[in-house]
């Protein structure tokens, strides 16, 4: 396995009273394979608890309890030199193109100092060798960019120049934390593209984490659905979008706005105030209160995840245990 | 513009032109808006970031601050220019005929008043002489009309949700019946379960009160659900009006036909479009068309000449040359 997150648990505010804790995320479980390269998409609403991985998987967070390993090795326990190749094979895109870039540097200043950083080179010209070639992975060129500063770029090409940087440390793995979601749709494209290019022909697998449906669909070949820090069901992308079974991921499917204004909306949600205020139930299914199946089996104990055919598709809904 | 079903026209807007201020000159963020808005229909008006929507509302509604500023053009409301009017004229009438939900609705809550007080704010300021129950009344049903419990009256806006603060906001928009309520962006924060539970609570709504409503966005899923019209915008334009059914099915301009090429869907697998996203700079845009650097199917007249809006289908506006020489050949 490339990347394998074991029993991941995050508590916040934990080390005070119980009260005022918050799961941000709860018995957790993901492997990414080291080949094929693939895009593993970790879709959810605000709170369920992605961030929280991406950023415990990037090491900014640590877990209260489970792993994180790549590549065999737990990273809460390496060597500041496996740490060191770890940095190197984990890059991160963030959601913010505006806010990664120094405003008063150029746009070339942010390959210097990776270049600088890991010391991947000596000489000024394959520097720019290096750079050129990046930039061209993502479809643009040096010559457009290089000496621009950040506020004359579009989202999409700064978000694209982000591609390329973590592109040219050849990493394994990107971690992409809502890469699109503040690009214009008109250029959300180039950047999936971009994932998908870099899967295709340079084998970097991805974790695209995202709140949008729709482009976890275009991308994803895995999926995972968090609701409030568990996984609520997982699989092959085609198969959890397609034929979804647990009742939340049903609502989410079905709450998607549909381009096509002949097919509206069925029926209206409504859900109790108090849920949508997040006083979640302290035992059993989260989404026991907005749930219209539920059972009572549902507040005595969390669901595990349920196989529903042969391939990798997992529920974690009680009406799946028959 | 004729509306085919002869809708009365409750707002219409002509050559609106609204340029930001910079050192290196005029940004032309709306640059010549004409639109029409009827009776009880939504018009959605979508365009990427930084195409002049959300400028285009604020000129609408006279909120245009500086550097920013109105440079000409039209807003009739009822046949009277907002233009000519006064500030405290304009006082009168936002609120009461004309409101706005805005963008990132759950920050623009006063966070030390309770719902209660914030809203009465709002009826207080137009309606004197009310007396206090009748108020307390009219809050309540208000809450009510937008799915709200009672308690919410007594709350302060961290209490609440981000879809209970949108729906604050939407009672508040609605609180003295207005004519024409414009969204930007309401509900683009939200998850989309609370995100579909506020659009459905705005259109529910809006039906119930009859009232028009322009609505801003650039998410063309929510726009197929909620609106009858879409003006598509493109650096200060709009270069085509028509049809929610039309823009979807048959877009005329290369630009709509890119945007609703580049919507995701969750139905079918389809590739990406992949397009460049080079704009001309604001402050200085090319003669002739402006979406002649992004456009795959430019031809000279689009270097030298402003195509002007023409009907290619009934109720169906575009400004491209495309469809005016075809017509030319004919």
């Amino acid at each position: 396995m490339l990347l394998e997150i074991r029993d991941a648990t995050k508590i916040y505010g934990s080390s005070g009273g119980s009260k005022d804790e918050v799961v941000a995320l709860q018995d957790f479980n993901l492997k990414i394979p080291k080949s094929p390269a693939s895009i593993t998409a970790i879709a959810g609403e605000s709170g369920s608890g992605k961030t929280t991985l991406a950023n415990a998987i990037l090491g900014f967070v640590k877990l209260t309890s489970g792993q994180v390993i790549y590549d065999g090795q737990d990273i809460a326990h390496a060597a500041r030199a496996q740490m060191k190749d770890y940095r190197r094979d984990v890059q991160a895109v963030f959601q913010d193109p505006f806010g990664v870039y120094n405003p008063f540097y150029r746009v070339q200043h942010v390959f210097y100092q990776v270049i600088r950083n890991f010391g991947l080179n000596h000489n000024r010209a394959e520097w720019q060798q290096m750079i050129e070639e990046a930039l061209n992975a993502v479809g643009l060129r040096g010559q457009d960019v290089l000496r621009k500063y950040p506020h004359q770029l579009s989202g999409g090409q700064r978000q694209r120049i982000m591609m390329a940087r973590a592109y040219m440390i050849e990493p394994r793995l990107i971690v992409a934390d809502e890469p699109v979601s503040m690009v214009d749709a008109s250029l959300r494209a180039s950047i999936l593209d971009v994932m998908l290019r870099l899967k295709e022909e340079k084998g970097i697998s991805f974790l695209y984490i995202t709140h949008d449906l729709s482009t976890a669909y275009q991308v994803g070949d895995q999926i995972y659905v968090l609701y409030q820090g568990s996984v609520a069901e997982k699989g092959a992308t085609f198969s959890v979008i397609d034929r979804p079974r647990h009742p939340y991921v049903q609502l989410l499917v079905d709450s998607v706005p549909v381009p096509d204004p002949d097919v509206k909306w069925e029926g209206e949600v409504v859900f109790p105030p108090e849920e949508e205020m997040r006083s979640s139930v302290a035992s059993g299914c989260r989404f026991y209160s907005r749930c219209s199946q539920r059972l009572d089996q549902c507040l005595q104990q969390q669901p595990p995840l349920y196989q529903v055919d042969d391939s990798d598709h997992q529920v974690a809904c009680y009406l799946m245990s028959t | 513009m004729l509306d085919q079903n002869q809708k009365p026209v409750v707002l219409e807007v002509e050559g609106l032109r609204v340029y930001y201020e910079t050192p290196a000159g005029d940004v032309l963020a709306v640059n010549g808006v004409d639109f029409q808005l009827y009776q009880g229909e939504t018009l959605g008006l979508v365009g990427e970031s930084g195409c002049g929507k959300s400028t285009a509302a604020m000129g609408v509604l006279q909120l245009v601050v500086p550097p920013g500023r109105i440079v000409s053009g039209q807003v009739l409301l009822d046949g009277q220019n907002l233009l000519d009017l006064s500030e405290r004229e304009l006082r009168k009438l936002r609120w009461a005929k004309l409101s706005l939900i805005p963008q990132g609705a759950m920050n623009s809550l006063n966070p030390t008043m309770k719902v209660n007080r914030q809203i009465q704010d709002v009826i207080n300021a137009h309606l004197d002489r009310t007396s206090k129950q009748e108020i307390r009344d009219r809050i309540l049903e208000l809450l009510q009309m937008v799915g709200l419990p009672e308690r919410v009256y007594h709350m302060y806006p961290h209490q609440l949700s981000g879809g209970m603060k949108q729906r604050v906001c939407i009672a508040m928009a609605i609180a003295l019946s207005p004519q024409v309520i414009i969204a930007d962006e309401s509900t683009s924060a939200l998850d989309v379960v609370v995100q579909r539970v506020v659009a459905q609570t705005l259109l529910r709504v809006k039906e119930a009160l009859g009232v028009s409503m322009i609505m801003i966005g650039h998410d063309m899923g929510l726009m197929a659900q909620m609106v009858d019209r879409i003006a598509v915008m493109y650096a200060g334009k709009i270069v085509e009006i028509a049809l929610v059914k039309d823009i979807f099915d048959q877009p005329a301009h290369p630009y709509s036909q890119l945007l609703i090429e580049s919507v995701p869907s969750l139905k079918e697998h389809k590739p990406l479009k992949v397009t460049e996203g080079i704009t001309h700079d604001p402050r200085h845009p090319p003669p002739g068309c402006i979406f002649q650097l992004r456009c795959p199917l430019v031809m000279d007249q689009c270097r030298q000449q402003e195509p002007v809006s023409q009907e290619v289908r009934p109720g169906q506006w575009v400004a491209c040359h495309a469809y005016q020489s075809s017509e030319a050949d004919q």
